[in-house]
């Protein structure tokens, strides 16, 4: 219960303290921090327009994937406490719940007929493809070091105060903050600030989208970034005790957010094809936490 | 001899120009051209003349200075050689001449509409049957963007046949904008009108058109401007040149997701267009350049205070641009993007940036001097690669270039001219042409009067309507994502194309 609750608090200001770190870094003022809250709330009170080109999958694909993520995060540890739904293998469960709504935002993306919306979702699912990989090698690779195959057991069992485990979670760190950076699509893979539909992934997906539809995925976006962060937190929590683990929790969000908005200040995007080899590298980083927790436990002769 | 030679700004009578029949003309034209990269068609169109359509076709040499005119007078009962056939360069001119008075060509590539002009001759050709080029195959899909840009700045439609990601081919459909601007030049009778007129060709080389028309007009009215006027000139051009590049540099690094590139570029050009405010009131500068006057003279004042403007402006674009210039990532999207080789850009008649991309020396500045840039000396900066990267760092050089000219000019403000000459009425039945290079490139300016000394016919070649075919060429084999960033290193124009 505590996890649903964090997350909701960190999807509130996560992206706002992002966008607000990128104003400063260039020179202006920037929104309030709770601006892209206020803009969904605004869109939660619209109607939504529907093109007369889509069918019924445009229409429920929004409700699919808010609600894919929502039950998602019911699955999330936070330190000692379970998340809401906790049982053996839910990892497997939180990616494919993802998953089952990725794969309605893309048909529905693709129901519009648009030859832009064609073209984001067939990135989308690329990159997801290439991404799929690297979290089941990680997590599974923990499950492995662990002997536990649900996140909670998982999380709790990791903290062995080892310096090794603090190193595997560094690399699972990383790798989790790049697969939250390429789901949310932000820089260095998308750019959510373009106005060009040619080189869009994300945005481009949810152009013929409005009203509360539209408001249901910005939601669903705010959430998965403090899902992935929260899960990146478990990594290193263990079973501190929740006066310090809460506290820490959201100034670790904060980090992560003035980290992101930095990153996204100072560097330009990458080329599309080179997407798709930055991504595989994340599999690689994976494989190296897979051989380590081999040689850790033994089992690499 | 069929043809007659003449300067930059210079007039001539009509009757002085020869005429020959079309078989002489096209050899003619041809032969000019042949093994001559330096040649280059600056403007080639027609008028009627009764039930015949008078063709005049005008070849600029960059070597002497010249520039070769010649007419033919044909009728549209008989079909006619295409120069495009040989040359590619003519296949934009031609197009429109089909459009405006329905002439075949036997050999043309192929004759689509250019801009659907309100008086073309098949009245059944509307935007909505453009005859797109299409393939038929199952592996391939067609993106058709536009004709709302997404940045809603101005109307074109762009039709993309894409495998997967990569583009194949680029079709660029245009005319949205066209309003009939030269006719109106004839239409409206009054100087200030055709002025303000000049300077909405285009709005971004409101300086660039602007003086082209005012050469034009003054060299018809046999006017010799003072030096203080061209003083003005010049210097304006070239301020609007840094204020443009500046802006475009900005641009490219939105494109990019560059956000430092874009803040910091997009202000520095804030400075340089409040100065043209301070100047004559408009950031943008119309109503700066009119034909046989000095409206706003740049006195001392104005002299120190942009120094100033300069000397705060030159550190912070010198350490931004090197910035950006070492950025790997941006980098990245930068080199080997976009390139357009340097036959391509030679077939099709590139000029300005465009074809100095490539290594192709098209720089009217050196080549066809006006105003005080004989003084300057200009050497034209050429790129090798014709790529994203060229064209990226033309402009940081342009604009380094330019400050040094401005730096120069400074320390030598003429006197103003107290003595105040009248415009002379406009001689009768002649031609008169004007070559400037904006920003964007080479702008030709040509005009005839009729027997009573009225305008009876102008022409207008913008840079863009040759460029927009270099982008066309330059996406082939790239990514569709790198579209964008293509079309903003061009930057070209949609109303300076469509008139």
């Amino acid at each position: 219960m505590l996890s649903v609750l964090l997350i909701v608090l960190a999807a509130s200001f996560f992206t706002g303290v992002l966008i607000r770190t990128k104003s400063i870094a260039s020179g202006r003022k920037g929104p309030g921090i709770f601006q892209p809250l206020y803009d969904v709330f605004r869109l939660f009170r619209k109607g939504a327009v529907y093109s007369q080109t889509t069918s019924f999958i445009f229409q429920i694909a929004p409700t699919i994937y808010f609600t894919s993520v929502v039950v998602a995060m019911l699955v999330v540890p936070f330190g000692k406490s379970a998340g809401l739904i906790s049982f053996d293998g839910d990892f497997i469960f939180f990616a494919y719940v993802l998953g089952l709504g990725k794969f309605f935002s893309i048909i529905g993306a693709m129901d519009t007929g648009s030859s832009f919306e064609g073209m984001g979702a067939s990135r989308e699912a690329l990159y997801s493809m290439f991404a799929e990989p690297a979290f089941f090698i990680l997590i599974g690779s923990l499950a492995l070091l662990t002997g536990h195959t649900s996140f909670h057991d998982i999380f709790l069992s990791l903290h062995l105060g080892s310096s090794v485990s603090y190193a595997l979670g560094a690399l699972g760190a990383f790798v989790l903050l790049m697969i939250a950076m390429i789901e949310n699509s932000r820089m260095p893979i998308d750019d959510p600030k373009t106005h060009l539909e040619l080189t869009m992934v994300h945005e481009v997906m949810i152009l013929d989208n409005s009203g509360f539809d539209l408001g249901l995925i910005l939601t669903a976006g705010f959430l998965k970034f403090a899902i992935y962060g929260t899960l990146i937190f478990n990594l290193f929590s263990g079973t501190i005790s929740y006066q310090y683990a809460i506290p820490l929790f959201i100034a670790m969000q904060l980090l992560l957010a003035v980290v992101a908005g930095i990153v996204e200040s100072f560097m330009a995007r990458f080329r599309m094809t080179h997407n798709a080899q930055y991504i595989v590298v994340l599999s690689s980083v994976s494989l190296l936490v897979f051989f380590a927790t081999l040689l850790i436990s033994g089992k690499f002769i | 001899m069929n043809y007659i030679s003449i300067k930059n700004n210079q007039t001539v009578l009509l009757s002085d120009i020869p005429e020959s029949n079309y078989e002489w003309f096209y050899e003619m034209n041809i032969e000019f051209m042949t093994g001559h990269p330096e040649r280059h068609c600056v403007n080639y169109f027609g008028y009627r003349v009764g039930k015949n359509v008078k063709l005049i076709c005008c070849v600029a040499d960059d070597v002497t200075h010249e520039i070769h005119i010649s007419t033919s007078l044909v009728n549209k009962a008989h079909p006619l050689e295409s120069f495009s056939n040989t040359f590619l360069c003519f296949e934009k001119f031609e197009r429109e001449i089909h459009e405006n008075f329905g002439f075949n060509y036997t050999d043309h590539p192929w004759s689509k509409p250019v801009r659907y002009p309100h008086d073309r001759d098949d009245k059944t050709q509307i935007m909505d049957n453009y005859p797109f080029y299409s393939i038929d195959s199952e592996e391939l899909h067609e993106v058709g963007v536009g004709p709302i840009h997404a940045g809603i700045i101005e109307p074109g439609h762009f039709r993309f046949i894409c495998n997967g990601e990569q583009i194949l081919h680029l079709e660029i459909q245009l005319g949205y904008q066209h309003r009939g601007i030269e006719s109106l030049f004839v239409q409206k009778k009054q100087l200030a009108q055709r002025a303000t007129l000049a300077e909405n060709i285009t709005g971004d080389t409101v300086v660039g058109h602007g003086v082209a028309f005012a050469h034009v007009y003054e060299s018809l009215a046999n006017f010799k401007p003072a030096r203080d006027i061209e003083f003005a000139r010049t210097l304006a051009l070239e301020l609007e040149r840094i204020a443009i590049h500046v802006g475009d540099l900005s641009a490219v690094c939105t494109d990019i997701a560059y956000q430092l590139g874009s803040a910091v570029f997009g202000r520095l050009r804030t400075p340089i267009i409040n100065f043209m405010q301070e100047w004559c009131g408009s950031r943008l500068s119309k109503s700066l350049i009119r034909p046989g006057e000095n409206r706003y003279p740049f006195t001392p004042e104005l002299a120190q205070r942009l120094c100033q403007v300069l000397d705060v402006f030159e550190p912070d674009f010198m350490e931004m641009a090197n910035k950006l210039f070492t950025l790997p990532s941006a980098l990245s999207r930068f080199e080997r993007t976009g390139v357009v080789s340097f036959d391509d850009a030679l077939s099709i008649g590139a000029v300005g940036m465009a074809a100095r991309m490539t290594n192709l020396n098209r720089d009217i500045r050196a080549s066809h001097p006006f105003s005080l840039y004989a003084e300057l000396e200009h050497e034209p900066i050429l790129k090798r690669h014709g790529d994203v990267y060229s064209r990226v760092q033309i402009r940081r050089r342009e604009v380094e270039q330019s400050l040094r000219y401005v730096r120069t000019m400074l320390t030598d403000v003429p006197e103003i001219s107290t003595v105040n000459q009248e415009l002379k009425a406009l001689t009768p039945n002649a031609f008169s042409l004007s070559l400037v290079e904006g920003w964007r490139g080479e702008i030709c300016h040509c005009a005839l009067t009729d027997t009573k000394g009225e305008l009876m016919l102008y022409k207008i070649k913008d840079p863009s309507f040759h460029n927009w075919l270099a982008l066309a060429l330059s996406v082939r084999n790239n990514e569709i994502s790198d579209f964008p960033i293509c079309n903003k290193s061009f930057n070209l124009s949609y109303s300076g194309h469509d008139l």
